[in-house]
């Protein structure tokens, strides 16, 4: 590892003898869910449990003029048919917009549809009975009159004065538009040697978590308390909206979270049928069960992307960079998602774009218009790949008008490691990246040189391969400049409460949530460094709203970051609080006290002088022999928020090394390249595989991944055999480098790093194609990268 | 549509039940025998999370309706957890966190398991091949493939 500068003092918490800190352990609750003794959602039953289906609009747009439910009331087995009209005497309709997001724009959005559908897949009744299999030969008895009305499906001409507008009170289709403008940028548009322009497409895509969006929600009318088992990224979120919409207390509310079948930001939003299945719990006295089907899961989970992105870059011959310019597209749904917005991805690709660069000229224009299709918001790395891809094949473009080598244009741009602290032209503020001693790093993992010659070689020979470089930036561990200061109770803080219990063994409960990145080990490994105990003393419990401080949850790669820090914080004063106890009863001081290896030990000599499960003995079981005014605190909580930076940001930089046949449009991806700066990293084996995963899930919007919707709002592709991700035998080996600049905000130092692999991989694979692609004198600039759009630029179709 | 009944072995336990003739295995596995080891993840046969070993041989028990399984043999992630028939690999999974998530683990370790068995010791070619019906969201395949090998290389060491 490449330690960037730093002025910490020498000793820290994280240093202790035998510390988890920067080490690969494995994570604690594995053999569960290896041997199937998982427990996710959908494997959930309870006592009196009914199942709903929801019968969903197979129009993009349309008025409903009659609902017909009583066939299916007489079906067998079937408890219940409910419209959208009939659940609204139980759940209000919302808004998706946030006050800091300026002029942000949408309409009232109600659990079922109330007399309009605005999409293909939005649900018009639920029908509840004693099995899935029950409500779904019923939902086939419901009659439904439709009168279909215009479709708005593209986002181009959705702005036009011949649209029809989707939500007539709201005057236009425009949901949002952001303008910056920084710096002189025309003037240095003039002063350039050469301007590049170029258009960018991004397709709409979608996460495919594996385990479907799925949800128990349990009403206990005698108790007058909800209880929701949902694989959420964000329990306190979840237990917030639901209490505000169907009239209840907070504390009428319990989120349950165990374990999450894939998340990737699409189990981050509240969905329009989880808000109906709570609504139906409390409507029939009696615990309902909703698990999407793949149909429903590619027809109502969030989509993402789906920008059209005009880029222009101005470059001088000595390869400086003069300005970027953008003006960017997306079109987002019949509304913008509740509660965190479909204005957040535009705002991030204006924030980004040219980010990891020193020119300080930068013009932005980012519209986000309402279509009738499938709903769109917040998907893994946010908006990352749509600018880093426009930036990363802008600065190519210019350095391949200028006849520089794509590493050397980057060293001359990035912005210097010594010039931190400092801020981008729109308003980032970084504490501390590292680019070039990434880039420096990367060069030599993948040995560029050696690369281009074998690829000069091969050239030779009509086999074309492609290097592709993407520096980036990554948002990690957000304040309430997210989502708080708009308006959203979505906590931007985290919570730790840890309690020693009678044997020495140590409870913990964190607000963060797990969903496979190790939220629980990464706990139990700081708690056990920082106290001084072994890691399998120590129990993690999180996904509770009972059980659980409040906290935000596992989203925007704040984990480890901010819940790490408040477990850090939580544990310093547990120690301090058992060596206090300890010193009373050993006759000592706490100065002269450590706790090692599950024991009191001296400082001096290290000798263990009392076991922490003795202690513990002592302190529950035998009080009265500790001294008069001895009181123990075994147990203590603390709480963290970023206060300083709005967002830790961390950088990195991907390389891609792959095949373009150019007879077929096919793309052979060979190596992977990334090295990224997360600050301090707790657990090695986790970042890397959180960058691997990344990674592959920014490859499958590179090359496969695509929402195909006809021209009347028709998704031509749900299901999991026409819509492609990537498989095992199509994915590179991915090395993963590090250089470590820890933020100072918190004592752990640790930034996020779930996003950054998905960030950077589209950008690299693009530029990779379009270097192979060098000799031919022609570019791509949409992705997905199919074999149609390769060959297609190659003049072959 | 009459519930018909069934008998098969499940783990090594006979197993008798009265089902409808729609009723596929990967719901009876899970609805009718609690063993929710086995995931649904597409229910149209293309995720492969559902894997079981059926009389022997690896299957999508979304493809297959409980009644055929009648007189077969099923085994499950429980069955071979049980058994410690697949400990190492496990043990390699937990050692290279071969999951994140989780959700496609028992369906991975079944597959992982069913190559080894024919091929002892694989490449990673024919690892990512093997591996290539089984979608993962979470880890990007790569610590999936060096589990498989570890696993392929300590029983080549471990063999007389």
């Amino acid at each position: 590892m490449t330690r960037a500068p730093e002025n910490r003092d020498a000793f820290s918490v994280l240093d202790r003898p035998n510390s988890y800190i920067g080490k690969t352990v494995p994570r604690p609750n594995l053999d569960r869910l290896m041997q199937g003794r998982g427990q996710y959602v959908s494997d959930i039953e309870l006592p009196r449990m009914a199942h709903v289906v929801f019968l969903r609009s197979p129009h993009a747009h349309a008025r409903i003029t009659g609902i017909d439910g009583a066939a299916a009331k007489r079906m067998p087995g079937v408890i219940a048919v409910v419209t959208g009209q009939e659940i609204a005497a139980v759940i209000t309709p919302w808004v998706g917009v946030l006050s800091h997001l300026k002029g942000l724009k949408s309409a009232p959005q109600s659990a079922i549809a109330v007399d309009r559908v605005c999409w293909q897949g939005e649900a018009v009744a639920a029908i509840i009975a004693t099995s899935r299999a029950a409500a779904e030969d019923a939902a086939e008895h419901v009659a439904v009159a439709y009168e279909e009305l215009d479709a708005v499906t593209d986002m181009q001409t959705a702005l036009d004065p011949t649209t029809s507008v989707i939500h007539p009170a709201l005057g236009d289709n425009l949901a949002f538009e952001r303008n910056h403008d920084a710096g002189t940028v025309d003037a240095a548009f003039a002063a350039s040697d050469e301007v590049v322009e170029a258009e960018f497409i991004f397709g709409r895509h979608t996460g495919v978590t594996l385990e479907p969006r799925s949800v128990v929600a349990d009403w206990n009318a005698a108790e007058a308390r909800l209880t929701i088992y949902q694989g959420t990224q964000a329990p306190h979120m979840v237990q917030n909206i639901a209490a505000l919409h169907l009239g209840l207390q907070e504390s009428q509310v319990r989120v349950v979270c165990k374990d999450v079948g894939g998340s990737f930001g699409i189990k981050v939003h509240i969905y329009a049928d989880e808000m109906a299945t709570y609504a139906l719990s409390k409507l029939l006295r009696r615990p309902v069960k909703f698990v999407a089907d793949r149909v429903e899961s590619f027809n109502t989970d969030i989509h993402a992307r789906d920008h059209r992105c005009k880029g222009k870059i101005g470059v001088k011959r000595d390869g400086t960079i003069t300005a970027f310019e953008i003006d960017d597209l997306t079109g987002i749904g019949p509304y913008s998602m509740y509660p965190r917005t479909s204005a957040i991805e535009a705002n991030q690709v204006v924030n980004l774009v040219g980010g990891p660069y020193a020119t300080k000229n930068y013009r932005a224009r980012a519209r986000v218009v309402f279509q009738n299709k499938n709903v769109m918001c917040q998907y893994r790395a946010v908006g990352h790949p749509i600018a880093c891809s426009v930036t990363e094949s802008l600065v190519d473009l210019a350095a391949m008008k200028i006849g520089m080598d794509p590493v050397e244009i980057r060293r001359r741009n990035l912005i210097a490691d010594d010039a931190y602290p400092c801020a981008s032209p729109s308003g980032l503020r970084f504490e501390q990246l590292s680019h070039h001693a990434a880039l420096a790093k990367l060069i030599k993992m993948m040995d560029y040189d050696a690369l281009r010659a074998e690829q000069a070689t091969l050239r030779a020979r009509n086999i074309h391969r492609g290097i592709g470089i993407a520096s980036f930036i990554e948002v990690t561990n957000p304040s309430a400049a997210f989502y708080g200061v708009g308006g959203a109770k979505i906590s931007s803080q985290d919570g730790v409460a840890l309690r020693l219990d009678a044997q020495g063994a140590v409870v913990c409960q964190t607000s963060i949530t797990e969903q496979g990145q190790g939220s629980e080990s990464l706990t139990a490994q700081i708690v056990g460094s920082v106290l001084g105990v072994s890691m399998d003393r120590v129990r993690v419990i999180l996904g509770d709203t009972d059980n659980t401080p409040y906290g935000g949850g596992t989203w925007a790669s704040r984990g480890a970051g901010i819940g790490g820090e408040a477990a850090l914080q939580a544990t310093k004063v547990l120690r301090r609080n058992i060596l206090d106890v300890a010193a009373a009863i050993l006759q000592s001081t706490p100065g002269e006290l450590d706790i090692i290896n599950n024991s009191v030990v001296n400082v001096s000599d290290g000798a263990p002088r009392i076991e922490l499960s003795e202690l513990a003995r002592i302190v529950y079981f035998r009080p009265d022999t500790l001294p008069p005014g001895i009181q123990a605190e075994l147990m203590a909580t603390r709480h963290f928020v970023p206060r300083e930076y709005p967002f830790a940001f961390t950088n990195g930089v991907q390389a891609s090394w792959l095949e373009v046949d150019t007879d077929t449009g096919f793309v052979k991806l060979l190596k992977h390249w990334v090295v990224e700066d997360c600050g301090t990293i707790i657990n090695p084996q986790l970042v890397d595989e959180q960058i691997r995963g990344g990674v592959v899930q920014g490859l499958g919007a590179a090359l496969f991944e695509k929402c195909v919707y006809d021209e009347r709002g028709q998704l031509t592709n749900a299901n999991m055999a026409d819509y492609l991700v990537p498989m095992s035998g199509e994915m590179p080996d991915i090395d993963v480098g590090h250089v470590v600049s820890p933020t100072l905000e918190s004592e752990l130092g640790a930034k996020g790093a779930g996003e950054a692999g998905t960030a950077g991989a589209a950008a690299a694979v693009t530029n990779a194609v379009n270097d192979a692609l060098r000799p031919f004198r022609t570019i791509v600039t949409e992705i997905p990268l199919t074999p149609q759009i390769i060959l297609t630029a190659l003049g072959r179709i | 549509m009459t519930p018909v009944p069934i008998s098969l072995e499940v783990n090594g336990e006979r197993v008798e039940a009265h089902v409808l003739p729609r009723l596929n295995l990967a719901d009876f596995l899970r609805e009718h025998l609690k063993l929710t080891g086995t995931h649904v993840g597409c229910e149209h046969g293309v995720c492969g999370a559902c894997t079981v070993r059926f009389n022997g041989e690896i299957a999508r028990s979304c493809l297959i309706l409980a009644v055929q399984a009648q007189e077969g043999s099923v085994e499950t992630i429980e069955g071979l957890s049980d058994s410690g028939e697949i400990a190492d690999l496990q043990a390699a999974f937990r050692d290279r966190n071969s999951l994140q998530c989780g959700f496609c683990t028992p369906a991975m370790l079944m597959v992982a398991q069913d190559l080894l068995k024919q091929t002892p010791v694989p490449d990673r070619e024919e690892i990512r091949e093997h591996l290539s019906g089984n979608y993962c969201r979470c880890t990007g395949y790569q610590a999936i493939v060096d589990a498989i090998e570890t696993t392929a290389r300590l029983r080549a060491e471990r063999a007389p």
